[in-house]
């Protein structure tokens, strides 16, 4: 799960890493207000998507002024918010985050990922920051500095000292650095994040160090202990089928292709967006419907796909382990009669458990419903039932 | 011969009494398993489907002789359940369970390094479907009378995909000496790798088909180990050429993020390191099939 910049400086600032001083709001006139409850002469108003590179797509305003404050904020609100990491849609800006803007000397990196080679988080800084960090990889990778964190004792504060005098800091700069590293570490590990970024972690004149900017992302695993992220949720920014797929529990990924996929187990599911590429057909999405596709889940399964414009053509494959073929024909028959989609062309395939049972339903129902004895077989006539109707 | 399991492995099943745990372990008793023992604290002193039920990990070691142990417990309480196997000595640790928090399994992986190497639990999973030495034992959730016993080592991250590959290699009349589901997260009890160095001395297995995802670093390592190491043909596979980058496709571990962890690149370093690939995956069977009629 991922969060907004102002959320992801809220957790920080609550492990002790300093912020600018900054306030969130929901129209041109809150923004207005922050601005004068912030003081100064220079804010920043930011638009807040969950995603990066906002920037260059001109999410992030420098405003001089009250009214450059109100005006910035009018520009964002309510508007898509395209930028290299959004896709060509982009992502809806209902959120701008004021910020006091402070003049900064240098510009830092820090990041904490989970290394799934290593199996522990690992550290990076670099002393180039305010770009892309595959950039700062690709153009300097020597002045990569990396440390990492063994598990049993978490981060130590000598390994932040290290960091911190490798990223050429004075000493005064060097304690507050230490007090960064070990707050965003402790704000990683104790909210299960998986991904932490502070591009750019500045230093200011008078020797602050501030995160500037901050993205974080959760493990959906520990979502159950995490009641303080589940609250950040924010489902404006996903996909509005993915977010109602969640909500059943059921796995959704929309693609632009015209064939519908249903299918247990995500790795039988990429297989079979694959196998559909290969007989010459184009995938309209990813969807697992898990261990216990009872017939309820699959017509929730079948409204989701069918949700989709672009599909022709719905192909459904289960390989029952946990699962019953003859619970799943079952929720086919069940979710083509309650839906009423009998001009979409339904190819399925069953395999496993209870096969035959399963088949004896999908025959019986009278249904027109083209039946498919193997994964090719099942893809190959998925993309002719699509070539027909074209 | 097979690798992990087979008819004579005691088995210990963790949470034997929930519903999941009670229908895979009568499931695994019928199909030859020696189950014998189950866990579930405050059950202690009940037998389940004739099967003594321990408070402990420990007491059913110390009662049973169990081995290998398989686990059916929550998300949030996983991490403790496989800990108490290993602290029990429990060898093999085959995890089922799907939505075990990354932060967790560290924690267990850490905890396996106190014990010297060759008393290392092998931990298998999580988040996978299990192993199963055709004929001889079942210690998963897997549907039995696909697999049927024969010569090729399987190794998959997805359970689905793996029945398909059973399914296509008894269709075609060729069997499995051990099937292993390693499982979809991010960090899983052990690697292809892992399980490959024990094919390699099983002399029943004379091939083995290696099934990927998308994501992470471990089939770009076993390809590059196979290449130096292994003796036998290895057909191998990729699957998620058509995920688009950066998404989350089911499986937490399936996730394209760093350079290499495309279904492309993977299936390119696998080619580079002399591995066949299977054309596609309705082709695992027939790839498995030349090969061994090559080889």
């Amino acid at each position: 799960m991922d969060v907004h910049e102002y959320q992801a400086k809220e957790i920080l600032a609550s492990h002790g890493v300093a912020v600018p001083p900054g306030t969130v709001a929901f129209s041109p006139d809150q923004a207005v207000y922050a601005a004068t409850e912030l003081g100064g002469s220079h804010w920043v108003v930011k638009a807040q998507i969950h995603a990066g590179a906002r920037g260059k797509a001109g999410g992030v305003r420098l405003c001089r002024t009250y009214h450059e404050v109100q005006q910035a904020a009018r520009d964002l609100l309510g508007k898509r918010l395209v930028t290299t990491q959004t896709g060509p849609e982009g992502k809806p800006v209902q959120r701008v985050y004021i910020e006091l803007a402070d003049p900064f000397d240098r510009e830092l990196y820090l990041g904490f990922v989970l290394d799934r080679k290593l199996e522990r988080v690992r550290v990076i800084a670099s002393k180039h920051g305010g770009m892309d960090i595959e950039e700062i990889a690709k153009n300097t990778p020597d002045e990569l500095l990396q440390v990492i964190v063994e598990p049993a004792v978490g981060l130590l504060p000598f390994q932040a000292r290290e960091l911190a005098f490798q990223l050429g800091l004075n000493i005064k700069q060097v304690s507050r650095a230490v007090q960064t590293i070990m707050g965003a570490y402790r704000a990683f590990r104790d909210n299960d994040a998986t991904m932490l970024e502070i591009n750019p972690l500045v230093i200011t004149k008078d020797d602050k160090v501030l995160a500037l900017d901050a993205k974080m992302s959760f493990d959906d695993n520990a979502l159950f202990r995490r009641r303080n992220i589940v609250d950040m949720n924010d489902p404006s920014q996903s996909d509005p089928r993915e977010a109602q797929a969640a909500e059943h529990s059921l796995n959704y990924i929309g693609l632009d292709g015209e064939i519908g996929c249903i299918v247990n187990g995500a790795g039988l599911a990429m297989a079979t967006m694959d196998m559909i590429k290969h007989a010459g057909g184009n995938p309209a999405n990813f969807l697992d419907v898990g261990g216990g596709a009872s017939p309820d889940r699959v017509a929730t399964a079948f409204r989701l796909v069918l949700s989709d414009r672009r599909v022709k053509v719905v192909l459904v494959n289960i390989f029952a382990g946990i699962n019953r073929c003859d619970w799943v024909a079952q929720g086919v028959v069940d979710a083509v009669r309650a839906e009423r989609i009998e001009d979409v062309p339904l190819v399925v395939r069953l395999a496993g458990t209870n096969v035959e049972a399963g088949r004896k339903i999908i025959q019986e129902s009278g249904i027109a419903i083209i039946t498919a004895d193997t994964l090719a077989d099942a893809a190959n006539k998925a993309v002719a039932a699509f070539k027909s109707i074209k | 011969m097979s690798i992990l399991i087979d008819e004579k492995t005691p088995i210990l099943v963790q949470g034997i009494t929930g519903d999941k745990g009670s229908f895979h372990a009568r499931e695994m008793i019928d199909y030859g398993s020696n189950v014998v023992a189950g866990v579930t604290p405050g059950k202690g002193g009940h037998t389940h489907h004739g099967v003594p039920v321990f408070n402990t990990v420990k007491e059913a070691v110390k009662q049973t002789g169990a081995q290998a142990s398989i686990t059916f417990v929550a998300p949030a309480f996983c991490a403790d359940a496989i800990m108490e196997a290993a602290d029990a000595g429990i060898r093999l640790i085959c995890s089922i369970t799907d939505g075990i928090p990354a932060q967790d399994m560290m924690r267990v992986k850490r905890y396996f390094l106190r014990f010297p190497k060759d008393r290392r639990p092998m931990m298998v999973g999580p988040n996978c479907a299990g192993i199963i030495s055709p004929s001889k034992a079942m210690l998963g959730i897997m549907p039995g009378h696909i697999y049927s016993k024969g010569p090729v080592g399987l190794i998959s991250r997805s359970g689905t995909l793996g029945y398909e590959a059973a399914s296509q290699l008894k269709e075609l009349g060729l069997g499995i000496s051990t099937s292993v589901g390693i499982g979809g997260d991010p960090i899983n009890g052990s690697s292809f790798l892992d399980h490959l160095v024990l094919f390699d001395k099983d002399p029943e297995t004379k091939a083995v088909l290696l099934i990927g995802e998308i994501g992470g670093p471990q089939e770009a390592e076993a390809a590059a180990w196979i290449k130096e190491n292994f003796s036998k043909p290895v057909i191998g596979f990729v699957a998620g050429l058509t995920a688009p980058k950066g998404r989350r496709m089911g499986h937490a571990g399936a996730i394209i993020s760093a350079s290499g962890d495309s279904a492309a690149e993977k299936t390119e370093i696998m080619k580079s390191f002399g591995l066949t690939v299977a054309p596609s995956p309705a082709e695992f069977g027939s790839t498995v099939a030349k090969v061994l009629k090559g080889g």
